[in-house]
């Protein structure tokens, strides 16, 4: 086998660009939170570090490096450090797949896809991703050897388990309509109608709900935070971390954040089409991120809104209501695609 | 072959950016741990007993469940991804009706873990 040096540069050059705009995503979506839970609440939020504090996050970032690393007596030491690890390393190893947008024509550069790469397996292989991160937690929880850690790890997976039953149903629907598992695939199915033929108007709103209840349920925030219920559970399955190993942990939440908003963008909301998309490519990324940042600000207007569910409400929810309600849906798309609409 | 490469140079590039992180913070960060800091957290109090205690059974009962409806679930996925392009309407028909008695035998194995009573968190 050949080993096209050409496609690996082009790969390397891209991961690099993606990795870097993905991490000032995530930390301007941390600035946001704070910034946006502040006005919620009628008060100021961080506005002291740089112009409207927009420097807050490399603040904080020095913050967690000179902050005391601790590791308890009683944890179990390498798992104790491999876990961070664990929950950080899959939830950024599904950024090759996102679609940023169609084939564009850039200055000096000439014809290149706005996506690392992709593959027939894209959807399975993100889902697959998104599922590993439950380790990282379980290990958490069960390495620092405290109670609060482990119930906190126990409560995760069992709800991260719970719905992703649903989610993983809810998406049939879309794969259904879209007829592919490739993510870029997916997008281009969704282009008829002046790049308004997306999947939540056609046939799909009742899935797209159903995905976005249990995308939230699955990255673990509110109104399902249960794992981490600071009344509760003081800070749940890393209650023991410190420093930037729990940076990690909260960098890790936040990829996935991203990812579950990336999925919702792709599937449902037609990724980057848009109107006169074909005529200028460029507005791709712009109308793609445009969704993301969406569903990035509904998690955190969900945050400061909503109470949080008691367990056995969340467990009644995910098992008695979503489930049913996903393979009605299914039944529903099949009908459907049954006769071509 | 080749668009899966990239799969393992993020790996690389990640779990380079995560240790990276963790050395320097373990070389920067300031050093002075006491015995109370080193015990698991308990509110400030002196910790009662070990974590390592047993747990509900429950959890084990949904971890089963999920494994179950999730195998279910994959086969739903290359029939999802095939179904609309199938051209000839009497196959599809058959395709369909198959899926159907699959969907239907999932939800006879669903009603019955229901009346058994799995999906009660609160019951005994």
């Amino acid at each position: 086998m050949s080993i096209d040096v050409g496609f690996l540069l082009e790969a390397l050059i891209k991961i690099v660009v993606v990795f870097h705009i993905v991490l000032i995503i995530l930390a301007y979506t941390v600035y946001a939170e704070r910034r946006v839970l502040a006005v919620i609440q009628n008060r100021l939020g961080p506005n002291r570090v740089g112009p409207q504090g927009l420097l807050q996050p490399f603040a904080d970032l020095l913050k967690f490096i000179f902050k005391e690393e601790l590791v308890p007596l009683a944890a179990n030491k390498w798992l104790y450090l491999l876990a961070p690890l664990v929950a950080l390393v899959p939830a950024f190893m599904t950024m090759i797949v996102y679609p940023f947008g169609g084939t564009v024509n850039l200055p000096w550069v000439g014809e290149i896809d706005l996506v690392v790469t992709h593959f027939n397996v894209g959807l399975l292989y993100v889902f697959a991703m998104t599922s590993l991160g439950v380790y990282g937690i379980v290990i958490a929880g069960w390495a620092s050897n405290s109670k609060y850690s482990l119930l906190g790890g126990l409560r995760s997976s069992a709800q991260m388990v719970s719905y992703e039953l649903a989610l993983s149903l809810s998406v049939i629907g879309a794969l259904l309509q879209a007829g592919s598992l490739d993510l870029v695939e997916i997008v281009r199915a969704q282009g008829g109608f002046f790049g308004l033929g997306w999947h939540i108007f056609w046939f799909q709103p009742l899935g797209f709900f159903i995905f976005l209840i249990s995308a939230i349920a699955e990255t673990n925030r509110i109104p399902f935070d249960l794992p981490e219920a600071e009344t509760e559970l003081v800070a749940g399955f890393h209650t023991e971390y410190s420093a930037m190993k729990f940076a990690l942990f909260f960098l890790g939440e936040y990829a996935n954040m991203l990812t579950a908003s990336v999925l919702a963008t792709v599937l449902f909301l037609g990724g980057w089409q848009g109107p006169f998309v074909d005529q200028f490519p460029l507005l791709g990324p712009v109308y793609f991120l445009g969704k993301v940042f969406f569903f990035i600000f509904l998690y955190i207007w969900l945050r400061g809104t909503l109470p949080r569910f008691r367990y056995d409400q969340l467990m009644n929810f995910g098992w008695k209501f979503l489930l049913p309600a996903a393979l009605f849906n299914i039944v529903l798309s099949a009908i459907v695609a049954l006769f071509a609409l | 072959m080749k668009q899966y490469l990239p799969i393992l140079m993020i790996f690389t590039i990640a779990v380079g950016f995560g240790a990276m992180n963790i050395v320097i913070s373990h070389l920067m960060g300031r050093k002075k741990a006491t015995r109370a800091k080193l015990s698991p957290y308990e509110c400030g109090m002196d910790p009662v007993g070990s974590a390592r205690q047993r747990f509900s059974v429950k959890f084990y009962l949904v971890a089963m469940l999920f494994i179950l409806f999730d195998i279910e679930a994959i086969f739903l996925v290359p029939w999802a991804v095939v179904f609309r392009g199938l051209s000839e309407s009497l196959s599809k028909m058959f395709v369909f009706f198959e899926m159907m008695i699959f969907i239907g035998v999932l939800l006879v194995g669903y009603i019955y873990a229901w009346k058994k009573g799995l999906f009660e968190w609160n019951r005994g």
